[in-house]
Order: C-alpha cells, then sequence, then structure tokens
C-alpha cells in the first residue's frame, strides 16, 4: 500500500486544528529579521530538493530526440518540444493503459464504498455479538504485508484461472481496502446523533429507510474520502496487477506500462517522463486540492465529544 | 492507439464483475434473510445482514488465502512440482535460518539491511517532518505555498516518482551524479554498487515520506494552545526546553501512533526497494523484496509461504512490545 492510501487515518489521529494565538517559537515576541531570513532559506532549500525532481521528469519530457542523453540540468532544455508526448498518445498504448486503469478503478470504488458504507453502519448502530472481534481483526488486517498475500492470491488464481484477468483484481482491491474504509466510515458514523434516525422511524420510516435517507446523506463527505482512498489504492497498484495480470501489453493497467517504458531507460527516457507527466499532473491537482478537505473532514470523524 | 475493441473489451469485463458481486450480494441476502428474519427472528439479524457481504469477501480474500498459505508452507511447492506437492512438515521454517534465503544472502543479513532500512527511514522521516513543520508552524509571508511545494513528493504518485528516481541514480545522465560532480565530489555507483543502491533506495523513501509526516506533527502542533508555552516563558524555559518538555510531552498522543504505522509501512514497503533496485542486485534487498524474489524468481512457493510467515511474525512481535512499551493505541477502538 502506499503512504497516500494510509495517509488519512494518522492524519484523523492529529486532533481538531482550533484558532491559533500562538504558537511555538513564537510565544508573545516576533522573530528577529536574521532568524527570519534563515528560516524563509530553509525552507526554500526544502522547497527545492521536494520539487527539483518532479521538475526534472517535465524537463525531461521536454527534450528532443538527439538531446535526450544531455547532462542538462535546466528544466526547460534547448530545443523544447512535444514530440515525445506525442508518441506516448499516438504510437503506444498508453490510452489503453490508462483506460485500463480507470475502468478497473472506477469499479473498485463502487464495490468498496458500498460494501463499507452498510458494514460500517452494522458497525456504528449495532451492538452484535462478535463485533469487538471484528474490528480488532480489520485492524490487524492492515499489518498484513502485501507481498505475503501475492503468494496465495496468485496460485489460487492460476487454479481458478483469473489470471489475465479483470474479475479477480477488481474484487481483491475492493476487499482489502475494506477494513479501513470501515474504520472511516464507523468513526465518522459515530458523529452523527441517533436522535435524527430515531425520529424518522417514530414519522413511520424503516431501519434501512433511516440508514439510506438520513445517515447517507450526511455522511457525504467521509463517503467521497472512501471513494477516494478505493480510488488511489487501485490505482497506485503495481504489485498485484503485476502478479495477476501478466504481460500482455494491452491488459496492462498504467504502472505496469510506465515500468516497461522506464526499463528501457536509454531509448525511451522522453517517452517514460511525457507518460508520467501525463498520469501525474492530475493525480497531483486533485491531491493539491482535497489535502486540506481530506484532513479536516476526517479530524471532524475522529474527534469524539 | 486505443481501439473500441480495447474499450469494451475491458469494460465489459469490469462489468460483468460488478453484475458478479451484485448477484452474488442479492443471493446471499436472500438466504441470510431467509434464515435469520423469518426462520430464527434473530434480533440483530438486520446487523448481519448489513456485515455479510464485506466478511464473506474478507474471508474469502484475506482469511483463506492466509490459511492456505500456511498450508503451503508445509509443503515442498515449487513451480517443477506445481501440481503434486507433497508435505515436509515445517521444514521450511527451519530453511529460511539456516540455508541462504537467496542465492547469495541469508535470512539474517537481510533481517539486518530491513531493520537498518526502517530505522534510518523512520528517523529521518520523523526528523525532517518535524523541523518542516516547526518552521512552517508560525505566521509568516509564503506559508501556504511553501505547504503546498513541500506537500508536492507526497502528491506524485509513486510508482512513478520511484521510476523517475531510478532514472535519476543513473551513472552518467542521472542528476544526483551530475550535481555531485558540480559540487566537485566523484560520481557514485547508484545502481551497481550494494551499499550505494542501498543508499539510493533511502534517499528516494525519506523524500517520499518527508511530506506526510510534516503534515501530520503540523496539524498536532497547531492544535497545542499557546497558553503552555507562555507558562513556560514565565519559568524561564528556553526554546530546546520548551521543545522537549512542552512540545514533545503534547504531541505524544500523535506522534505514537505514527511512528508505529511509519515503521510498519516502512518495513512493508515494496515499491522503492523494488523499483530502485529493479530486480538486479540480491545484496541490497530488504525482506519484503526478497520474499518476492523467492516466490516469483526463484518459484520455491511452499519456502517462500514458511519465509512470509517469519516476515510477519516479526512485524507482530515489533508492534506487540512496541504497544505494550509505550501504551500506544488505547481508545483506538471502543
Amino acid at each position: 500500500m502506499s503512504q497516500t492510501d494510509l495517509s488519512i487515518n494518522t492524519a484523523a489521529t492529529a486532533g481538531q486544528v482550533k484558532p491559533r494565538r500562538h504558537s511555538f517559537f513564537y510565544a508573545g515576541r516576533r522573530d528577529s529579521p536574521f532568524k527570519r531570513l534563515l528560516i524563509h532559506a530553509a525552507l526554500w532549500i526544502a522547497c527545492l530538493i521536494a520539487v527539483y525532481p518532479v521538475l526534472r521528469i517535465l524537463s525531461v519530457s521536454l527534450r528532443p530526440g538527439n538531446r535526450l542523453l544531455s547532462t542538462d540540468l535546466a528544466i526547460i532544455p534547448a530545443n523544447a518540444t512535444l514530440e515525445s508526448y506525442r508518441i506516448v498518445l499516438f504510437e503506444k498504448p498508453f490510452l489503453t493503459w490508462i483506460w485500463n486503469s480507470l475502468s478497473i478503478t472506477v469499479a473498485t470504488a463502487l464495490i468498496g464504498v458500498i460494501l463499507a458504507a452498510t458494514s460500517a453502519y452494522a458497525v456504528s448502530r449495532h451492538r452484535f455479538p462478535g463485533r469487538s472481534p471484528m474490528l480488532v481483526f480489520l485492524l490487524t488486517t492492515q499489518m498484513i504485508p502485501s507481498s505475503m498475500l501475492i503468494i496465495p492470491l496468485y496460485i489460487l488464481a492460476v487454479q481458478l484461472n483469473l489470471v489475465a484477468t479483470y474479475r479477480g483484481l477488481v474484487i481483491a482491491y475492493a476487499v482489502t481496502a475494506v477494513p479501513f474504509s470501515i474504520w472511516i466510515l464507523k468513526g465518522y458514523y459515530d458523529t452523527i446523533p441517533i436522535d435524527l434516525e430515531e425520529a424518522a422511524r417514530i414519522d413511520g420510516c424503516s431501519e434501512i429507510e433511516a440508514f439510506l435517507r438520513i445517515l447517507m446523506p450526511l455522511s457525504t463527505p467521509a463517503l467521497a474520502i472512501v471513494f477516494l482512498f478505493n480510488f488511489t489504492t487501485a490505482w497506485n497498484d503495481y504489485l498485484l496487477a503485476r502478479v495477476i495480470l501478466g504481460s500482455k501489453e494491452e491488459l496492462l493497467t498504467w504502472p505496469l506500462g510506465l515500468q516497461r517504458l522506464q526499463a528501457q531507460f536509454l531509448t525511451q527516457w522522453g517517452q517514460f517522463s511525457a507518460a508520467s507527466i501525463m498520469v501525474a499532473i492530475p493525480v497531483m491537482l486533485l491531491f493539491l486540492y482535497t489535502s486540506k478537505y481530506l484532513i479536516s473532514g476526517l479530524t471532524l470523524g475522529s474527534v469524539k465529544g | 492507439m486505443i481501439t473500441s475493441e480495447v474499450i469494451t473489451k475491458s469494460l465489459s469485463e469490469v462489468g460483468t464483475t460488478v453484475l458478479f458481486v451484485l448477484v452474488g450480494t442479492i443471493l446471499l441476502e436472500a438466504v441470510l434473510y431467509l434464515i435469520l428474519m423469518r426462520w430464527l427472528k434473530y434480533k440483530y439479524a438486520l446487523a448481519f445482514m448489513l456485515i455479510a457481504p464485506a466478511v464473506v469477501g474478507l474471508i474469502a480474500l484475506v482469511v483463506y488465502p492466509l490459511v492456505w498459505e500456511f498450508n503451503l508452507s508445509l509443503t515442498n511447492m515449487s513451480l517443477r512440482r506445481f501440481k503434486n506437492p507433497s508435505y515436509i512438515g515445517f521444514g521450511n521454517y527451519i530453511d529460511v535460518f539456516t540455508e541462504p534465503v537467496l542465492k547469495q544472502v541469508g535470512f539474517f543479513q537481510l533481517f539486518g539491511q530491513t531493520i537498518a532500512w526502517t530505522a534510518i527511514n523512520v528517523f529521518f522521516h520523523v526528523t525532517f517532518g518535524m523541523i518542516l513543520a516547526l518552521l512552517l508552524n508560525r505566521e509568516m509571508r509564503g506559508r501556504g505555498i511553501y505547504r503546498m511545494f513541500l506537500i508536492v513528493p507526497w502528491a506524485v504518485p509513486q510508482v512513478i516518482a520511484v521510476l523517475a528516481w531510478r532514472g535519476e541514480f543513473h551513472y552518467e545522465l542521472g542528476f544526483v551524479n551530475i550535481v555531485l560532480q558540480k559540487i566537485g565530489i566523484a560520481p557514485v555507483q547508484w545502481l551497481s554498487e550494494p551499499v550505494a543502491n542501498f543508499a539510493a533506495m533511502c534517499i528516494t523513501n525519506i523524500w517520499l515520506g518527508i511530506p506526510f509526516m510534516m503534515v501530520v506533527l503540523l496539524g498536532a502542533l497547531q492544535s497545542i494552545s499557546g497558553e503552555y508555552y507562555e507558562a513556560a516563558e514565565i519559568d524561564g524555559a528556553n526554546s530546546w526546553q520548551k521543545f522537549w518538555q512542552v512540545t514533545m510531552p503534547l504531541i505524544r498522543p500523535v506522534l505514537t501512533p505514527v511512528v508505529i504505522l511509519g515503521t510498519v509501512w516502512t518495513f512493508n514497503n515494496f515499491n522503492v526497494p523494488f523499483f530502485i533496485n529493479q530486480n538486479e542486485l540480491e545484496t541490497s534487498d530488504i525482506l519484503v523484496t526478497a520474499l518476492f524474489r523467492a516466490a516469483f524468481q526463484y518459484n520455491q512457493y511452499g519456502f517462500s509461504a514458511a519465509f512470509a510467515f517469519i516476515n510477519f511474525g516479526v512485524l507482530l512481535a515489533y508492534s506487540l512490545i512496541y504497544l505494550r512499551l509505550f501504551g500506544g493505541l488505547k481508545g483506538a477502538y471502543e
């Protein structure tokens, strides 16, 4: 699992962000100009280190074919061209890979959200026998290394003829994302007063109706987060896809395809970079746009009165 | 190059999967409805009906494979004996410790490398994450912009970031060596020297992991009320004392779970060591990549299964000891 997947979990424990009056180092007095200069310099260097490797991908993707193997460090190379993008889009099966990833990912996210939403309701609103052991079990599954489950899943897929298909892959992604999704949604449902549902019951709703009409609409933010979490789990996965899908080019998802381009480093570095930029830009924009919302949305759910 | 054939093919595969799940769920619910609601009139019938699909999925795809894998670990199954493996008891578990796990390295070297890998990464993640969080936790111009740039490594899809880093560790063409040469240091064979390769793995993973720590710790720092620092100042504490006596104890509830989770993730991190190394150097493997190699390069399935359980045991022991020592995740569930 990538760090993005689980990040939300610990962000949730960070506690509610209150309006700040004072901060560390700052209590009561202003920093001296020299100190402020030092702080800005340190942050500038940190930003450079954080961003430069990503800008390098952009730089390489713009290089013309005859300058691919230069040792230039400039971000916009001399004679910049979009040739690599053209090759990737029209001569490589890049769009097929994206399409495959997209269809797998959307199906995964839909199944995952439905499974988690209903289970989390049961866990949050009912004290059925076996509830606590189940919650502990869900936490424990998070510790199983993905490379540990790969071996039996692969051999079982071979024996069930699921190799080189998307069927097993979609179900496996959705199910492995379920424990964490249930935890998030349970935390969120717990913060919504049960009185609202009880009022609806008194007005003649059945329990299922109360769940669908009252609780679900109220937990839209959490459902959106769980959808995103399921989406990124499947979208970024390499290991399971590699083992299950094998090497047929038209079946690959984008991580497998990109790895293939990267393997022919000296000839296809530009194409690899162009493809990377095209995958990364939308993902990064989405991430930067939602990151604040993700963290604050989850914090709301995790703070119990 | 995308044809309508390709589009419809993946759509129909995914569509049938969704349909399959749907039909399966409906059947399951119908059976449960008849048994629990109609027949037994059980008090918790609805709760069980709601969790049933997820539980069935987890049993089929997590519990059953693990039980099956344990069974596998007692056999000598390999690519050659795929159809007719035989039981050999706990021999595989002993072999993990006594025989070389891969061709060139044994368990204890891999174990040591994994400990080093985990310790180095978590240490730098927490240290740099804390420094950046402290720097950002003040009113100043450009705070939002700094924060946005600093979380870029977290925002890039991990596979892309790591593959790009691998390119940048190329001896002649990667920027790492070019920069080193500019400041007068001899270039390093990042991809073929075991120690340098290990360092390259660590550099990449540290770069990737700092933003997450920074964001979490910044959130924690912001929730500390300024009154604590005022009180400490009145008592004459300097910045250093304020950090260790006020900040650290107050953010411990956040720090402890993050360190545990960070350790588990780093220990289990597959992408970074695997992509930087690309299956070339056995000697810079860590346990999880060695496991993949044992299973899918040497095709020793029974042996790899035993190896996998030993890895899991190591992780479980660590988590239990840590929780016992620090009383960490108390109240995480109730």
